[in-house]
């Protein structure tokens, strides 16, 4: 581009700030209010006025928030694990092997990609309770699996295009199997794509609601954002601003993490299906 | 676009072909029969957790089912069909879903445009604005409700007090205008990263050239960038309406569907978790399916038959 007028530099500069603070302001309102004290959470100024860590100690020395915390790692990290070992399996067969019956997979899995979840919730809810996966881990990590796997193959397919294959046929002309070639050529290169995957597969799983509410009864098995819409206040007449905010941004916290570290690998596995088709 | 696509678990046949074919085809046999194994397990899954429990819940659907009197349980052909299809709450539930679903896309379409552009063009910061944008696509959907429910609370929120403590979240019409907004404000940025990936397709060559021959920025935008970016922008569109279509998160936090506000998920979780009417919700259930099936197909049938270079809109 051509040399920068300080005007240009003005009107991007502009446009940048209005986009960050748009973007900014409701997360740092939600911060500011697990931050205020219980007397002045219903005074409406946008920072504290008085700052309290009280409302987090009130949360994180009960088992009502610590127990759905703790599902929500462990639902989210197995789910995920499962999701993109299955998907990355899929996707080396669709972007690399010819067989019949690959578009009716990616049909398939595009179908489940637009799946309503409230059209899975009813009869999830009764073959659970059937099953005996009702309000238990496996419960939600199969469900969460199943809908995390177009995502994975969707992006992973993508990814594993881009990785140079004449290495896999050296690997086959020293006598290596199809097999061998995957697991000792391929899927160390796949890495890369697997790690983004496997965040974007994890957001989904740490953002899910609709089957955390349905397919879950009690803490033993409710994540952190369906314990969350549960919370009571102390009385009948406290409303739990408080402590609801506190939860919000213990688990805003991983995304945020996340975010910072992988921004490259986040964008590049949104937009890698995207315009390749 | 129906749920009945057959799975594929065709493994059988290979073990007793094997001896008769000839060796020439040996690896193109072992590949794909790589290629059944390792997608098995995925379509398993997905088979297991998606289409068996679609064939159950039109099997509930024609049931009459609540689950709190077991005994009254019988089969009633399409009568369920017929009390939602006669009920205003599903009509109103409908129009409310599509008012949301159409307003927020097409908002989401022009800011996220904007913000692709920015994402793509500003001069500086380009790595700061990225990463803030990032926040709201992976921020929990039920922490932005909340974050915007105490922001109109009256008595809590800065936005309440702004408008002079107003309680916008008790009105139907104000109500769903902040779902809309609590939407917008979520998914612009997936729109934009999703436009951006369109945008890096446009050679800056073009560009050039249509500048060098007097086209306006306007100009330039529409007859250059936007025929380009046609395929980008219309998968974006695909899975945003979906998505909107399908809005529940928002509205459970922001007014649990009170005021005339539910979506059509939100009256068919009612029906199903407060109601347990399993045989109503199962064929509200349906009905989305066939709302989404149809949505699909029409974007689906503008992919093939818009010709490149037309108008965006369909």
């Amino acid at each position: 581009m051509a040399a920068t007028t300080p005007r240009q530099r003005a009107g991007w500069g502009i446009a940048n700030t209005v986009a960050i603070l748009l973007a900014l302001i409701p997360v740092v309102w939600i911060v500011s209010l697990s931050f205020k004290t219980t007397g002045s959470i219903t005074d409406p100024t946008y920072f504290p006025t008085h700052w309290t860590w009280a409302n987090y100690s009130g949360i994180l020395t009960t088992s009502t928030f610590i127990r759905p915390l703790i599902n929500s790692i462990g639902i989210g990290l197995i789910a995920t694990f499962i999701a993109v070992l299955l998907a990355s399996m899929a996707a080396y067969a669709v972007a690399r092997l010819s067989f019949p019956g690959k578009r009716v997979l990616i049909g398939v899995s595009l179908l489940i990609a637009m799946f309503p979840a409230i059209a899975l919730a009813t009869p999830l809810f009764n073959i659970e309770r059937i099953l005996g996966l009702f309000n238990t881990w496996p419960g939600l990590i199969i469900p969460y699996v199943a809908t995390g796997l177009p995502l994975g193959i969707y992006t992973l397919s993508a990814f594993f295009r881009e990785i140079p294959w004449e290495l896999e046929k050296a690997a086959k002309v020293d006598g290596a199997t199809p097999f061998q070639a995957f697991v000792r050529v391929i899927a160390p290169l796949a890495a890369p794509g697997m790690v983004t995957t496997a965040i974007l597969v994890f957001l989904f799983c740490w953002n899910e609601f609709l089957l955390a509410i349905t397919l879950t009864s009690t803490t033993a098995s409710r994540t952190a954002p369906a314990a969350m819409a549960f919370f009571t206040g102390n009385s009948q007449f406290a409303v739990p601003t408080g402590s609801i905010s506190a939860a919000a941004v213990i688990i805003t916290i991983p995304i945020i993490i996340f975010v910072l570290f992988f921004q490259r690998r986040i964008v590049a596995g949104l937009t890698s299906g995207a315009v390749k088709g | 676009m129906t749920t009945t696509t057959p799975p594929v678990t065709a493994r059988e046949p290979l073990a007793g072909q094997r001896r008769h074919r000839a060796r020439l085809s040996e690896g193109a046999r072992a590949e794909r029969r790589l290629g059944w194994l390792l997608c098995a397990p995925a379509v398993i899954v997905m088979v297991a957790v998606t289409a068996y429990p679609i064939f159950y819940a039109v099997y509930l659907s024609l049931q009459r089912y609540i689950l709190s009197a077991p005994q009254l349980t019988k089969f009633v052909g399409l009568a369920n069909y017929g009390a939602v299809l006669s009920s205003p709450y599903w009509w109103h539930a409908l129009v409310v879903t599509v008012i949301i679903t159409a307003v927020s896309v097409a908002i989401e379409l022009v800011l996220g445009m904007l913000l692709a552009l920015l994402m793509y063009r500003t001069i500086f910061g380009r790595g700061t604005v990225r990463t803030t944008m990032l926040i709201p696509y992976g921020i929990v959907t039920i922490v932005a409700a909340f974050s915007w429910q105490y922001a109109w609370t009256p008595g809590t929120g800065y936005l309440s007090a702004a408008f002079h403590d107003s309680a916008p979240l008790t009105k139907t019409s104000t109500a769903v205008a902040i779902i809309i907004l609590a939407e917008v404000w979520k998914t612009t940025p997936f729109m934009a990263l999703l436009l951006m990936a369109g945008l890096s397709l446009v050679p800056e060559d073009l560009l050039k050239a249509a500048k060098v021959d007097g086209a306006s920025a306007w100009q330039r935008f529409t007859r250059v960038m936007l025929p380009l970016m046609k395929p980008a922008i219309l998968v974006a569109l695909l899975f945003r309406t979906l998505d909107a279509f399908r809005i529940f998160d928002n509205i459970y936090i922001l007014t649990q569907g009170s005021n005339g506000t539910g979506s059509v998920s939100m009256l068919t979780y009612d029906n199903l978790f407060t109601g347990f009417n399993f045989g109503v919700g199962s064929a509200m259930s349906i009905l989305i399916l066939i709302c989404v099936a149809i949505i699909a197909v029409l974007f689906i049938k503008g992919f093939g038959t818009a010709a490149p270079g037309t108008d965006i809109r369909r």
